[in-house]
């Protein structure tokens, strides 16, 4: 059954592949955001790319074993990310995938693997662009991760269950993701009437609304990943610290 | 219910929450979401022109389709690749 599901879902993956519709989406576009704009949210995620290669470069060294797993981090957002799905809304957006790595390795690495996934829409696809790439950087690979980081934390330290906790970490991670692109644009473009307020709420209709039911599939289909990891990976959970380790559970928990 | 049983649920309701918008709106275009915000970029600042062209478009939607087909199978290619492997590595651990 475990096998049939698997298979399942790489099905289901390519049929959502083929259903995506050629437009453009989600992102700021190249060049929509005015210079200085552009400028600013570069250096907003300076600091967060260099926690992240620190990030990534400690994971490597004290967990060589680890190193599939990130990659499957970075192949998950690399699929979500390239899915556009119909939304309720009458348009499509696609998910973000980032909140699995951000539980899984934390926030910062995200900035990373989620900052590659960016720069490869960028140049190949015309998928959001160079100059905003720092804006988009910060909404989908710093504010998304963080997000999804600190809601799991807060769930699994009020006792709430691993699904619940993945779930949530990773839907709300991706609907932040769009309200946070919402906010950017609106900062560059206050409405006249109304100002940033206004604009803010123009712009949350066309992304986050869209975003939605999007954010719900990405909370399941993070959950069913995670299901898989907790099933056939329970050495490398360990490791992470996700799941306690049988010999000091007690042990392990306490210490954080 | 089994933890296999769960994911299958999950993933059918995955499947429906793409399906249910094109019941809903059978006209609608399901364009971009970041094309009607450049639209409404547009309504605010009349005046504004992205002062930055893509440094390369794909051609054409069949093309742009085929690249963002091409990511998603590498991607999910990567992401079954580990779980194929992790399973059989499971199964052979003496038990």
């Amino acid at each position: 059954m475990i096998r049939r599901t698997t298979w399942l879902t790489l099905y289901l993956l390519l049929a959502m592949a083929v259903l995506a519709r050629p437009a453009f989406a989600m992102h700021i576009a190249e060049g929509f955001l005015p210079f200085n704009w552009a400028a600013f949210w570069f250096i907003v995620v300076l600091p967060f790319w260099i926690w992240g290669l620190r990030s990534l470069q400690h994971t490597v060294k004290s967990n060589p074993g680890l190193k599939m797993l990130l990659g499957l981090a970075g192949a998950y957002a690399f699929v979500l990310s390239a899915l556009k799905i119909p939304s309720v809304t009458g348009s499509c957006s696609h998910p973000t995938g980032v909140g699995l790595g951000a539980v899984l390795f934390g926030p910062a690495a995200m900035s990373i693997l989620g900052g590659i996934v960016l720069i490869f829409q960028a140049l190949l696809l015309a998928h959001g662009g160079l100059s905003t790439l720092g804006a988009n950087t910060f909404s989908m690979a710093v504010v998304g991760p963080f997000v999804a980081y600190g809601l799991y934390r807060l769930v699994r330290k009020l006792k709430g269950s691993m699904p619940l906790a993945v779930f949530l970490a990773a839907s709300l991670g991706d609907l932040m993701t769009y309200v946070t692109t919402s906010l950017q644009l609106a900062l560059a473009f206050p409405a006249q009437a109304g100002g940033v307020v206004a604009s803010m709420l123009k712009f949350m209709g066309i992304f986050a609304v869209t975003q939605l039911p999007l954010a719900i599939s990405e909370g399941f289909l993070t959950v069913i990943v995670f299901n898989l990891l907790a099933a056939y990976n329970k050495n490398e959970l360990e490791e992470l610290s996700i799941l306690p380790e049988k010999t000091a559970a007690e042990g392990s928990r306490s210490r954080q | 219910m089994s933890t296999s049983q769960k994911n299958f649920l999950l993933l059918l309701i995955v499947m429906l929450l793409a399906a249910v918008p094109f019941l809903i709106h059978r006209k609608a275009e399901f364009a971009g979401a970041d094309d009607r915000a450049a639209e409404a970029i547009t309504q605010i600042r009349p005046d504004y022109k992205p002062w930055l062209k893509p440094v390369w478009e794909p051609p054409s939607g069949e093309v742009e389709t085929f690249l963002f087909a091409s990511q998603a199978a590498i991607g999910s290619g990567i992401v079954c690749y580990f779980l194929g492997y992790s399973k059989g590595k499971k199964q052979r651990e003496p038990k």
